[in-house]
């Protein structure tokens, strides 16, 4: 019966399989027991592992969940019958006998109320009576909490070890706190690089708008509107992420104003897959790399040159790439700046790639080809994919309706 | 009907799709305008891009082959393939683009905050990919067989390695244009040789009487019920998890877009549908010696030439077998760019390198499983990875979206019962209904009892893993629901 042995085949690949990992098991096991070292060795390591395990619900901002499973560990490195961690304003937790919540509280408020150390006898629990010892977490020299354990009998090793617990935990709180003002000036110092409009660029364009007052006075007016509308996206205060297309809005006020200076000099080529019209980048991040192209690239060139802003779908990522064909950059300048050397000039390439750094990995900073005479290509890539933020829009304040395709209408 | 209708028909589609797939973007977006540069793909594009993407070997063969086969039963494909749009766009559209992920494993790890949820998501979306180009591979050996008369390996390898070299190189990264284009020829490619063959066969006598032909025992009343709703959960589900239909919605600007864009889906999705049927219908009663399971599925480009001999007979085949390689080539590139890509990201670190090992080892993966089973109908295969794509992410996506208490082990235990489940019933299937034939209809067509249980499994091992609840889940489904306009 081919069925039949089918089965048995199948029945004999599984029993086969089992015996294999029981053995693989046994045998993981055995030599476990004998690379473990030394019962001194092994506490040492016991310990360090709860300590490491614990501290990371100790950091940041703690919820009950994470009190809770901070204070499992503890109780494990204490060997007390139940501990309490008790946060003031904060989460409460207890491992062991949660019926002593009130008592714990109660110790671990007179604790941080003297700041001292405290030891009661005989507290009344179900399973008879028990002695408890609490210890105030001291935080910069503030009480933030208390460690509260219980154990049939506290002998002085177990206060000593109570008061060494809370100093602990207290050093991992001050950690957390260290932590979280990292992130806060990590986020100052992204606020601070945002890019900002160059002065040398309102006084070239308002010279600009000003030749034009008596010779073509709708075309001053139709720059003036431009102005208005960069300065809009430039000064805008809330959200430091937008689309692509809105950059390229603002890139479009902005080379309509240079091209009042530059005439005919300044050719723009657009190659824009609108597939990726819609990811999100920092807030201008392409602009400051043309306002580069046009000040360092062309301008000193003769007969002036062309732009290339190339924006391609490249699967989870997109590329955009802003080459010009102008005087170029020498590569060690190049590297210098990008290193953060030599402020002053290319300064917004700098700001660009920090801000890159920062916000998605090293993996996505700045890449420049260029040397001297042979023009320079900036390129980025961005993630497509950034669920935790949200393009906020220049729209969403003024309330002015968009076109269907986004667009503003002036 | 002569090989070389077969040769130039193939060589052109593969060669138009290869330059557009190099050039498409150069050539349609080259401009100084800011204002050309900075529009949106409009609905109406991409809702074509997604129909292009989307019509398959088992949409443009599969299902004209399964009418003539089966009857009336197999025009349950056609309206579940469709209607699995009704799904996305009430369930799945607009909160999947507000949540601005890009890939369904980028999705699952934003809402879940949880790495392990991603490998396992990405593990299955790989699996989905493979599974589903399999069919492709099988359509085109199909056609080369019996277009040109040379071995069938020829065709599955062909089109594999072409899709590798035109991904790996960088080409055919589904731009919008493209794919939308694809749509309109493969609409173009079946609706033209329908309307010339019913105008044709209105003055010639059919082989079999209608009442033969359509007998009232293959009507849609004879169907098994438990076969026709397990079937429709898959196919209504299964529509939900296909990774290389879900990239598309990023395309759109916002949640609205998405859902216009998929109502427009929808009506496509209807009107091309109507022809592989329609063609299923001529062929049962024009061509019925064809319906054995080997041959049903070359109905599409054998008919016109049987009906319409000469030089018009030979213009309708080629324009048949040229609508059917796009169809082989524009799935097969897309499911390899979003397989190649998650194998990449999560394996290989992103690089462009990677990107190109990935794309050459997911379009070799599906081959060899290609030669190693048995072409068993394009429509009924497709339709098993419709099956599998319901019993795992579907569940995940829609508690994900809907739900507040689901949780990252909750999620990974639903995925892995789904999985083992609707893969040991596709793996399984032959050794399991031979040593039990009772439960036949329950393997055959396994996605009615396996979404419930892995829907079950989710639900409960979420409600028990209560506390590790994700911190950022309200905010983040504040962020999926609620109107862009209003977010401020």
């Amino acid at each position: 019966m081919p069925e039949s042995m089918l089965l048995a085949a199948a029945a004999g690949v599984v029993a086969g399989a089992l015996a294999v990992g029981v053995v693989v098991l046994l045998r993981r096991l055995a030599v476990q027991s004998k690379e473990l070292g030394t019962d001194a060795e092994r506490a040492t390591y016991e310990t360090l592992h709860l300590a490491s395990r614990a501290a990371k619900h100790l950091r940041g901002d703690m919820t009950e969940a994470d009190a809770a499973r901070a204070a499992r560990h503890l109780r494990s490195m204490l060997g007390a019958d139940t501990v309490a961690l008790v946060m003031t304003g904060g989460p409460v937790a207890v491992d062991g006998d949660e019926t002593l919540v009130s008592v714990a509280e109660r110790l671990a408020d007179e604790a941080v109320g003297t700041g001292r150390p405290q030891v009661e006898r005989r507290v009344p629990t179900p399973s008879g009576d028990a002695d408890a010892a609490a210890a105030p977490i001291l935080a910069d020299g503030v009480a933030v909490g208390a460690v509260v354990a219980f154990a049939g009998r506290v002998r002085a090793g177990l206060v000593r070890a109570t008061g060494e617990v809370a100093e602990w935990v207290a050093a991992q709180v001050e950690l957390g706190e260290l932590d979280a003002s990292r992130a806060a000036l990590a986020e100052l110092e992204v606020r601070a690089l945002r890019a900002q409009i160059s002065p040398h660029f309102i006084y070239n364009s308002l010279n600009a708008i000003a030749s034009f007052i008596n010779t073509d006075p709708a075309k001053a007016r139709e720059l003036v509107l431009e102005f208005a509308d960069f300065t809009r996206y430039s000064f805008r205060r809330h959200g430091d992420f937008t689309t692509v297309a809105e950059e390229l809005r603002s890139i479009d006020s902005y080379l309509k104003l240079e091209r009042a200076r530059f005439g005919d000099r300044l050719r723009v080529t657009l190659q824009v897959a609108p597939e990726v019209l819609s990811t999100v980048i920092p807030f201008l991040s392409i602009q400051p790399l043309v306002e580069n192209a046009v000040r360092h690239g062309l301008e000193a060139k003769e007969g002036g040159g062309r732009i290339t802003i190339i924006a391609e779908d490249r699967g989870a990522f997109a590329e955009i790439t802003v080459e010009d064909d102008g005087v170029g950059i020498d590569p060690e300048v190049a590297a210098q700046v990008l290193a953060g050397g030599t402020p002053g000039e290319h300064v917004g390439l700098r700001n660009v790639d920090a801000r890159l750094r920062q916000v998605y990995g090293d993996e996505h900073g700045l890449v420049v080809e260029t040397n001297v005479g042979a023009g320079t290509l900036v390129r980025m890539s961005v993630p497509k994919s950034q669920p935790g933020r949200s393009a906020a829009s220049v729209d969403a304040r003024s309330g002015r309706p968009a076109e269907p395709d986004g667009r503003l209408v002036p | 009907m002569s090989p070389a209708i077969g040769y130039a028909a193939i060589v052109a589609v593969a060669l138009v799709s290869v330059l557009i797939g190099f050039y498409g973007l150069r050539i349609s977006r080259t401009t100084s305008d800011f204002y050309v540069a900075s529009r949106t793909v409009r609905p109406w594009w991409n809702a074509s891009a997604i129909g292009g993407e989307y019509l398959s070997a088992a949409s443009f063969l599969g299902i004209a082959g399964l009418i003539l086969l089966t009857g009336s039963g197999g025009m349950w494909f056609p309206i579940g393939y469709t209607a699995g749009y009704l799904m996305l766009l009430l369930f799945v559209a607009a909160p999947l683009r507000r949540s601005g992920a890009y890939t369904i494993p980028d999705f699952t790890e934003a809402r879940l905050e949880s790495l392990a949820v991603r490998r396992v998501t990405s593990v299955l979306v790989v699996v989905i990919g493979w599974l589903y180009i399999v069919p492709q591979l099988q359509g085109a050996a199909l056609t080369v067989r019996i277009t040109t008369g040379l071995p069938s390996w020829v065709g599955s390898v062909a089109v594999a390695a072409l899709v590798a070299i035109v991904v790996a190189a960088g080409g055919m990264r589904s731009i919008t244009f493209v794919q939308a284009f694809q749509f309109w020829l493969k609409l173009a490619a079946i609706a033209v040789p329908v309307i010339a063959l019913l105008i044709v066969t209105g003055a010639v006598e059919p082989e079999l009487a209608p009442a033969q032909a359509f007998p009232a025992s293959d009507g849609p009343g004879a169907l098994d019920a438990y076969r026709t709703v397990s079937l429709m959960v898959a196919l209504l589900l299964g529509t939900l998890g296909l990774p290389h239909v879900l990239v598309r919605f990023y395309t759109n600007p916002d949640g609205p877009a998405a859902r216009r864009t998929t109502v427009i889906v929808l009506v496509l999705l209807s009107v091309f549908y109507a022809f592989p049927t329609l063609f299923g219908l001529l062929g049962r009663a024009f061509a019925p010696d064809l319906a054995t399971p080997g041959d049903a599925d070359a109905l599409v480009l054998v008919l016109p030439d049987r009906l319409l001999p000469g030089v018009w007979g030979d213009l309708l085949t080629a324009l048949v077998i040229g609508g059917a390689f796009a169809a082989f080539l524009s799935t097969s590139s897309g499911l390899v760019v979003s397989v190649a890509g998650v194998i990449s990201q999560d394996l290989l670190g992103g690089s462009v390198r990677g990107f190109r090992i990935a794309a050459f080892a997911s379009t070799a993966v599906p081959l060899v499983v290609a030669f190693a089973t048995e072409p068993a109908g394009l429509a009924g295969s497709v339709g098993l990875v419709f099956a599998f794509t319901a019993s795992t992410l579907c569940p995940v996506l829609i508690l994900g979206i809907w739900w507040r208490g689901l949780t990252a082990r909750g999620a990974i235990a639903g995925m892995a019962t789904g999985a083992t489940l609707s893969g040991a019933a596709i793996l399984g299937g032959a050794l399991l209904t031979a040593a039990a034939p009772a439960i036949r209809p329950l393997i055959e067509q396994p996605a009615a009892w396996t979404v419930p249980i892995a829907v079950l499994v989710t639900v409960l091992v979420s409600r028990a893993d209560r506390r590790r609840m994700p911190r950022g889940t309200d905010a983040f489904l504040a962020r999926l629901h609620l109107p862009e306009r209003d977010r401020g």
